[in-house]
């Protein structure tokens, strides 16, 4: 894949001095495809890929054991009680909700404010959407105490008894926000992806995946009024899934906020929760990106630039998240209400206190290395810091669900909440769902989007839009 | 029926065609016999049916596989239209009737249909519970002839409808799957005949001999009939001896008594007069003291702070912190050996006894103060010892109440009600003495488990162990029945006939709900056996000894009157006037060491007797909120000097004996003692009581029965888990309880209202609802709730609360829909106590209803916050939205013991769901009651509900008359008047929840003396202070 040296990318040609580019010189239309789909059609299977899915397959296994023994025994197994009605569950479901949001972020709004970059990393970042949503879609199922009536009773659904759910209900709300984002997530994943299945479909030789992957391109010809139709479709779909992104974690944060409960019942919730998701995100964004690029040799498409970008974002939500966080300690002070002052004061030095300072550190002191651009620029410590993100982000919930639930309004129903072996399960086993989710998914689907990479090169670019430039 | 009927058409033999969907002619229809047996009244009825089925006609319809509308397919050529039709209906229903799981067996109506009954409708039947202490006179509700709950008496002028928790768990201990439910010989089971051959040679052996080898062994017997019959046992055998062991009962007031008026007699108090109470270690407000009914409500219509300066002050010298204590105005903790000197000075000061004795800086000025006071209200005033004080102070409180002109006003002298009012201890160290001597062939033991609670040092067991024969009487197989070659299964109260006395003398028949559920032989029946009447019923025996009692002309309706009331008219014991024959106070005794060991009966399990009663085991301790175990109590400062932790298990040494238990730091507790309680430390007694806590019986001898000095503890370094409700006792000075000293409820009697600032109701752009029939509410007065936990108990048996057993409680999932929180103000060494009873609070905006997803939890038109059990999903966000935390989950199957158990499943009210797993519960103030009294009074013209016929369980279980409950639409009701009165308040209505259950204000009337009113407004201030800053 050699290249002139008179020929550069075009993205290339705008960028700052010094600044990396969002594709590495030298692809051609030809090239990028067949990288990318070498990775599912032709690349052998490596003993790393086996034993890192066989690792997240076990713990799928462990979430099957634990939700089997949960339906079979109740709620009860895990370390909830009175006071502390809600934990794991609730606090994996916002955490994965949360994560699920970066890939609508990139995909859907950087799509319309005309993000080029995000092109090399908006399919698997819109998989991992998918699969979060999965993980997190299941909390709410699984922590009631009787899943097999909830499954289909928080559903407004014409029945011959004339009773509807609750409207004024958080809850129910919740069923809307997280089953419509779900379902824009996959049609905007599945969409996107058409092109590219029928590029699969077209070099496949195996006949099997040929047929399956001919089936789901659903005859696409790549024709000119396919491209028209398609870019429509596409676009619309972004404008549908953009007010989700804001949507989706406002009506989780209502969960909270709508409660009369200190600690909870704050207006500040929505736009941070929001913040917070798109904080998440992007960690985890960056650590399914960081191993891609390395293991898949992806680095001409993953560049030093996305890298950068995302770090960035986080540093700026991180900043949006900070500040919730500082005007919670005002507003509990401001608002002169004891039960307020309380509820801050037992965070900071309850007997909880550690999760608060360990949230402070790993959500707000820590990032605060993103302000260095050589640490943007080095995968492995910025890999380290979006870890320290999303256990940040997951202690977060931790201390906004189960230490503000744990000493309310009486004294006397004060109570502490220790997890047992079977949240921890639970948690561990969607990690599982999550990462055998996502190892299928390189392995059987294009993870990078080849039809949007190739619109980044320079002989892509219609000329009006060069000269434009020039 | 249906089911019936239909194996038994499977069984018949394939009829011809023309058989199964026979011509009309000649054949009977269902209806027409409906109408043939209608005409015919009274006996004819069933000789009709019998004739009847004797009729061909009624054979071949029995027989008839269709019903009447299968002749519509026989002639008519029917479609196959139609046939479809009706196939798809049919599959229709068949799906339907898939969806609910059909019991299996067979479901019978009544045969014969009872007299009075009405299925659905709850018969109440009179009879009364026997406790050592006096039998508690109740009303037990049967739901088609199975007793479900034990309500008080309210006829009985005792307990005047009160009840306690012993009461109220009873009928639990009915139902309780691990009862002994056969006869055994060594273990084995035998029927009551082989007993009968295996015990008659014996005792004609004894008989011939003047029965010198048989022995008696009873608890004590306050039953008229039992007594009788234990009298003519002794004339059948005149040289056997009767024995009483009480391991708990009456403790040293009997001995004072002896000493004193040369005879025994039993102390009761009216506090209705009282205006001064002082107690030596008297816990006259716990459940189990003598008189307790009668004391909580006296105690708590002297309370009411509207009666001014006529409010009762009351003092308490505590050893133990004890609800009685923190109901005190002025506690002061010592140590139950040192009540005796603090005794010595206040009779001193108050004018008898002998010498003073000198006391220091608080106590002297405790002393002095309540000296004063007593004397101020001579006539008005009372001095109560408690029952395991020394003889001593019971000595001196008799003196000082003689001195002060309480006997006779305050103090009621009676007759005991007890048939043989023995020494307990002296009575059992005889019966071993003569076993040791091996003067003992045959030892028959009633109701009694004395090889598990006797005085360790009298080595009972090995005793026993020397008696050729040993007969064993108990509802459970326990220590002693293992030890006995035969154990006769006992009957419990439900299911005997009986009677018994209550504290004030007053006799009650006590009559069975149910027959013996394992044909169980009561000690009536028993004792029979032995005088030779070995097939006389419990009935004739209870109403033969009437019979002769009763002196009036119609027996016959004498008795049903006393059957009905629950009550013998003119048995109760009349005040005695009785002059003191010695005076002299006994001298206080030595002791050396420096910690001391005081032994009590447990708040809930008493002596142990109740240790299997998984109600009782569930409901938290008052003060410390344990369940499921004793605890070894010490006070905060000691076990800092010992550097003993909350859990940590510690042994206690003491006269050469060890035993282990886990300690629990107690604010309130004094010093340099620990306080250890009996009945617990089972083992092998059933799957509850066993294996819980210590057994500290193991360390109790028989001359210190109650405290002694000389104990060493020793940290073992190992820790033992112990499962409280209410781990945080502090109110973080929050206006959760609003208390006043009466000075300050005379001059700003509406105090409470001033501590929060509550939202002005109508501040709100919606128009409130219109309550047209009924507004139900409820009013708990704080200043009358001595925290005896009657009501707890009394809800989980009126709502099928399942039990969820010690791990939950750890974890912080107890059911009870009612709690009593406990709090303490004040310094830890001497705090300040309230008692808070929490039910839900049925608010006006309630936060749980507009959190619910699928509308489970709801506001009925009468106010009331509905749960709708089947609609709950269980997303527990009701409880997260509650301030109350008064929702209940069902984090598993919690009433698994009572699907599994054909005995609890009978216990369950039929007017309440049992709850499954995953759905929330809570208190919905006894709707099922109210739905009684609606639908009884929309039957009897759409008369009104008057104020009082719907009582919450807790209202009615309450002896101190704290809860009211009634319609607030009406302006007369109780509730409405008490919701006028200025003390009123809403927990945490600064939340604008408008909470429908309000509190009334606690008022303490302390002594200006021991607490000036200045610094008290200081400290207020600085609460006041506290909760602006909430930390």
């Amino acid at each position: 894949m050699q290249q002139g040296p008179e020929e550069k990318t075009i993205t290339e040609e705008r960028l700052l001095p010094g600044q990396p580019a969002t594709l590495a010189p030298g692809h051609t239309l030809g090239s990028i495809t067949d990288k990318i789909s070498w990775v599912v059609l032709r690349r052998p299977i490596t003993l790393g890929w086996v034993s890192g899915f066989a690792i997240a397959f076990g713990l799928l296994m462990l979430l099957q054991l634990a939700i089997g023994y949960l339906l079979f025994r109740g709620v009860g197994i895990w370390g909830i009680n009175i006071p502390v009605g809600w934990g794991f569950a609730i606090i994996n479901f916002v955490w994965w909700i949360g994560i699920g949001h970066a890939g609508t972020l990139i995909s859907a709004i950087l799509l319309l404010l005309k993000q080029n970059w995000r092109n090399s990393i908006n399919r698997f970042a819109e998989a991992m959407t998918l699969f979060a949503v999965a993980c997190a879609g299941m909390f709410p199922l699984i922590h009631t105490g009787r899943p097999w009536l909830a499954v289909y009773w928080l559903f407004p659904y014409p029945n011959t008894m004339g009773v509807w759910p609750q409207f004024r209900s958080p809850l129910i709300w919740d069923v809307f926000a997280v089953s419509t984002y779900g379902t824009i997530s996959l049609l905007f994943w599945f969409v996107g992806l058409i092109p590219d299945l029928a590029t699969f479909r077209d070099t496949a030789k195996n006949p099997v995946a040929r047929f399956v992957y001919g089936l789901l391109a659903m005859g696409w010809r790549g024709s000119a009024r396919h491209w028209k139709r398609y870019e429509s479709a596409y676009l619309l779909l972004a404008g549908l899934a953009t007010p989700l992104v804001l949507s989706v974690h406002t009506v989780v944060s209502f969960d909270f906020a709508v409660s009369i409960l200190p600690g909870w019942h704050t207006t500040i919730f929505p736009p941070y929760f929001v913040a917070g998701a798109i904080y998440s995100g992007f960690a985890m964004v960056l650590v399914l990106a960081i191993p891609i690029r390395q293991f898949y040799g992806m680095k001409d498409m993953i560049t030093e630039r996305h890298l950068d970008n995302a770090a960035k974002v986080m540093l700026a939500t991180g900043l949006i998240v900070a500040y919730g966080y500082a005007m919670e300690v005002f507003f509990a002070w401001y608002s002169a209400n004891g039960f307020e002052r309380f509820m801050m004061h037992n965070r900071m030095f309850g007997p909880y206190g550690w999760a608060y300072w360990m949230l402070i550190a790993t959500n707000i002191v820590i990032p605060q290395v993103l302000w260095i651009r050589s640490v943007r620029l080095a995968p492995f410590k910025l890999f380290l810091v979006s870890i320290v993100v999303l256990v940040g982000m997951w202690m977060e919930r931790f201390v906004i669900v189960a230490v503000s639930l744990h000493r309310d309004f009486l004294p006397s129903s004060w109570g502490m909440y220790v997890p047992t072996r079977w949240d921890w399960m639970t948690f561990v086993g969607t990690l599982g769902l999550f990462f055998t989710a996502m190892f299928l998914f390189i392995r059987i689907m294009p993870m990078i989007s080849i039809f949007e990479m190739r619109t980044l090169l320079p002989e892509s670019k219609i000329e009006e839009e060069v000269a434009a430039h020039d | 029926m249906d089911n019936e009927q239909n194996t038994k058409g499977a069984q018949e033999p394939a009829k011809p065609k023309a058989d199964v969907c026979p011509t009309k002619r000649g054949k009977l229809e269902l209806s027409e016999v409906r109408d043939m047996l209608t005409e015919k009244k009274g006996p004819q009825y069933w000789r009709t049916l019998d004739e009847l089925s004797q009729t061909p006609e009624f054979e071949e319809m029995l027989h008839r596989e269709f019903p009447r509308q299968a002749s519509e397919w026989e002639g008519g050529g029917t479609s196959r239209r139609d046939f479809l039709k009706v196939m798809s209906a049919s599959l229709a229903l068949a799906a339907l009737s898939a969806c609910v799981k059909q019991p299996l067996e067979p479901i019978v109506p009544y045969v014969r249909q009872p007299e009075e009954i009405t299925l659905g409708k709850p018969l109440f039947f009179a009879t009364a519970f026997p406790m050592p202490m006096g039998a508690v006179p109740v009303l037990v509700e049967s739901h088609e002839g199975r007793p479900t709950k034990i309500e008080g008496n309210p006829q009985h002028p005792a307990t005047l409808g009160g009840t306690d928790v012993f009461t109220q768990a009873s009928i639990l201990t009915l139902y309780d799957p691990d009862r002994s439910q056969t006869i055994t010989y060594l273990g084995d089971a035998r029927p009551w005949g082989q007993f009968l051959n295996a015990i008659r040679g014996p005792l004609n052996a004894q008989k011939a001999a003047g029965g010198g080898g048989l022995r008696l062994l009873t608890g004590a017997v306050t039953s008229p009939t039992l007594a009788a019959q234990i009298r003519d046992f002794q004339k059948l055998y005149p040289q056997a001896k009767w024995h009483v062991w009480e391991p708990v009962a009456h403790g040293n007031a009997r001995a004072a008594s002896q000493a004193r008026f040369g005879q025994p007699i039993d102390t009761q108090y009216n506090f209705e007069k009282a205006e001064v109470v002082v107690t030596l270690d008297g816990d006259f407000l716990s459940s189990g003291f003598l008189g307790f009914h009668r004391n909580a409500r006296q105690f708590a219509a002297r309370r009411r702070p509207e009666l001014k300066e006529a409010m009762l002050r009351m003092y308490a010298v505590e050893s133990t912190p004890t609800n009685t204590g923190g109901k005190a105005d002025h506690r002061l903790p010592v140590r139950a050996s040192e009540v005796e000197s603090i005794a010595r000075a206040l009779a001193a000061q108050v004018g008898v006894g002998g010498a003073s004795v000198n006391l220091q800086g608080e106590q002297a000025k405790f002393v002095a103060a309540a000296a004063k006071d007593l004397q101020s209200k001579r006539g008005r005033c009372v001095v109560v010892p408690g029952e395991h004080q020394s003889v001593a102070v019971h000595m001196l409180a008799h003196s000082m109440n003689q001195a002060l002109g309480a006997v006779g006003q305050t103090v009621i002298y009676t007759d005991p009600i007890e048939a043989a009012p023995v020494d307990y201890t002296a009575s059992l160290k005889e019966i071993v003495g003569d076993m040791n001597a091996g003067k003992v062939d045959i030892l028959i033991m009633v109701g009694v488990n004395p090889v598990y609670d006797a005085p360790v040092d009298l080595n009972f067991q090995q005793a026993m162990d020397k008696v050729p024969l040993r007969v064993h009487q108990g509802m459970y197989q326990d220590e002693t029945s293992r030890l006995s070659h035969w154990h006769i299964n006992g009957t419990h109260y439900l299911e005997q006939w009986g009677d018994a006395r209550a504290f004030d003398g007053t006799a009650s028949i006590i009559q069975p709900l149910i027959a013996p559920l394992y044909s169980g032989r009561s000690d009536h029946e028993l004792l029979a056996m032995m005088n030779g009447q070995s097939d006389a019923s419990g009935y004739d025996l209870v109403r033969k000894y009437w019979q002769t009692q009763h002196t009036g002309l119609d027996f016959e309706s004498w008795w049903r009157r006393s059957l009905h009331d629950g009550l013998i008219e003119g048995t109760t014991s009349a005040p005695k006037t009785i002059a003191a024959k010695g005076t002299a106070i006994p001298a206080a005794p030595q002791s050396s060491g420096s910690m001391e060991i005081m032994f009590r009966r447990d708040h809930t399990i008493y002596d142990g007797r109740f240790a299997q009663n998984a109600w009782l085991q569930e409901t938290p301790k008052p003060m410390t909120q344990l369940t499921w175990d004793n605890a070894v109590l010490l006070s905060i400062a000691t076990g800092k000097k010992l550097d003993i932790k909350t859990e940590d298990l510690v042994e206690l040494e003491y006269q050469g004996r060890k035993v282990k238990g886990a300690v629990w730091l107690t604010p309130g507790h004094p010093d340099n003692a620990a306080t250890v309680y009996l009945g617990y430390g089972r083992d092998n007694s059933g799957r509850v009581a066993s294996g819980l806590g210590f057994n500290a019986y193991k360390l109790r001898r028989s001359d210190a029965p109650w405290f002694d000095r000389g104990l060493k503890l020793t940290k073992t370094g190992e820790t033992y888990e112990l499962a409280c409700t209410q781990g945080h006792q502090n109110m973080e000075g929050r206006a959760l309880v609003r208390a006043a000293t009466l000075e300050e409820f005379i001059k700003n009697p509406g105090f409470a209202h001033e501590m929060v600032e509550a939202p002005a109701p109508g501040l709100t752009m919606y128009a409130a609802y219109q309550y047209k029939d009924h507004k139900w509410g409820m009013t708990i007065d704080m200043n009358s709730c001595i925290g005896c936990k009657t009501c707890v108990v009394a809800c989980q048996s009126e709502n099928n609360i399942p039990v969820v057993g010690k791990t939950e409680v750890k974890r912080g999932r107890h059911m009870h829909w009612l709690r009593i929180d406990t709090y303490h103000e004040g310094t830890a060494e001497n705090p300040k106590s309230y008692f808070q009873p929490v039910p839900c609070m049925q608010c006006e905006n309630a936060p749980c209803e507009v959190v619910c997803p699928v509308g489970a939890t709801v506001h009925s038109a009468e106010g009331l916050n509905d749960m709708v059990y089947n609609r709950c999903v269980g997303t527990r966000y009701c409880s997260n939205n509650c301030p109350y935390k008064v929702r209940r989950f069902n984090f598993l199957l919690f009433t698994a013991p009572v699907w599994d158990s054909p005995q609890l499943s009978m216990l369950q009210n039929p007017d309440v769901t049992v709850r499954s797993r995953g759905v929330m519960e809570k208190c919905n103030y006894c709707v099922q009651r109210i739905t009684h009294a609606r639908i009884s009074a929309e039957e009897d013209n759409n008369r009104k509900i008057p104020d009082g016929e719907v009582l919450t369980a807790c209202q009615q279980a309450c002896p101190a008359d704290a809860i009211v409950f009634g319609d607030m639409n009406d302006p007369n009701s109780r509730v409405s008047k008490m919701k006028a009165m200025q003390r009123n308040f809403g927990l945490l209505e600064e939340l604008n929840t408008r909470p429908r259950t309000t509190y009334m204000a606690v008022v303490r009337n302390p002594n200006p003396e021991l607490e000036p009113q200045q610094k008290r407004e200081e400290h207020a201030s600085l609460a006041v202070a506290d909760a602006g800053k909430g930390v």
